[in-house]
């Protein structure tokens, strides 16, 4: 995500888990910045105004009251300018269900959180290495 | 590639050049991945493959841009249109650095968009980056 100077968009209703990706990133030298929308509503509002700043990728918890994550990823491929952006699911479910659900909508990645902090440095490490070494389309 | 219920399902490698088909192999051989890849030499192939019913699904499937007959973005834009085949992840591996292919594959649902490396250790070094990615990742089972 390094190759960019776009934010990363992250959408976690639970505060301390947000905190913990921002610690991650932190320790890991990932320099964009990170936005915070606490469900999906708020994310959507944050993606449609036309002054904020496109993020290159999403990291979208599935679990969050108002919209969930299901919902929000439904209305985020459903638009034309919005459905370009690389999501990643980022949850604490490994429900079979929302794992298939997911796909279906072309998620470009499914991980659930690890409960231990290290394990979850790693998880949020294979991403930036991930999403660094892959292209992103550009054009907004 | 893929979690234990994964880990022994194939990795469809869709890739006209042999060259770059014998690279994807030495590569997966010195990381030892332990996933078969079976590799096709274009699209058409490929939706053969993928449509057998006695073919195992692949975990993910790696698919070159520039191909003759069927391109990877028609091929892309049939597979997610598939209700079962489409939520098989795919990732372009190309030397397209071309903006309207990126943009096209990212629309289609592309799960990522690796130019390939013309070193031997820098694509080595991909295929490390998308195996460990894809280790981590959950995948949807399929039959």
């Amino acid at each position: 995500m390094m190759k960019n100077l776009k934010p990363i968009l992250l959408v976690e209703d639970d505060s301390v888990d947000a905190m913990t990706i921002k610690r991650a990133l932190k320790e890991l030298n990932v320099t964009n910045q990170l936005v915070h929308s606490v469900d999906g509503e708020q994310a959507l509002e944050y993606l449609r105004a036309d002054d904020n700043k496109k993020p290159c990728v999403i990291l979208l918890d599935l679990n969050m009251p108002k919209m969930n994550g299901i919902e929000f990823l439904h209305a985020v491929k459903e638009d034309e300018k919005l459905k370009k952006t690389p999501v990643v699911v980022l949850t604490t479910s490994n429900e079979q269900n929302d794992i298939t659900t997911s796909f279906r909508f072309s998620v470009a990645g499914y991980m659930v959180k690890p409960v231990d902090y290290k394990k979850f440095v790693e998880a949020i490490r294979a991403i930036n290495l991930y999403w660094t070494l892959s292209e992103l389309p550009n054009g907004d | 590639m893929g979690k234990s219920i994964n880990n022994l399902r194939p990795i469809l490698l869709i890739e006209d050049d042999t060259t770059d088909t014998i690279t994807v192999k030495r590569s997966f051989d010195d990381l030892r991945i332990k996933n078969p890849l079976v590799c096709v030499d274009g699209g058409k192939k490929a939706l053969e493959y993928l449509q057998d019913k006695k073919s195992k699904k692949p975990c993910v499937i790696l698919l070159d841009l520039i191909m003759p007959e069927m391109n990877g973005i028609e091929f892309l834009r049939i597979v997610k249109s598939d209700d079962v085949l489409k939520t098989i992840p795919v990732v372009a591996l190309t030397v397209s650095q071309q903006q309207q292919d990126k943009i096209e594959s990212f629309k289609l649902g592309i799960a990522g968009y690796i130019i390939k490396p013309s070193d031997y250790e820098g694509f080595v070094k991909a295929i490390e980056t998308i195996n460990m990615y894809w280790n981590f990742s959950e995948l949807p089972n399929l039959k």
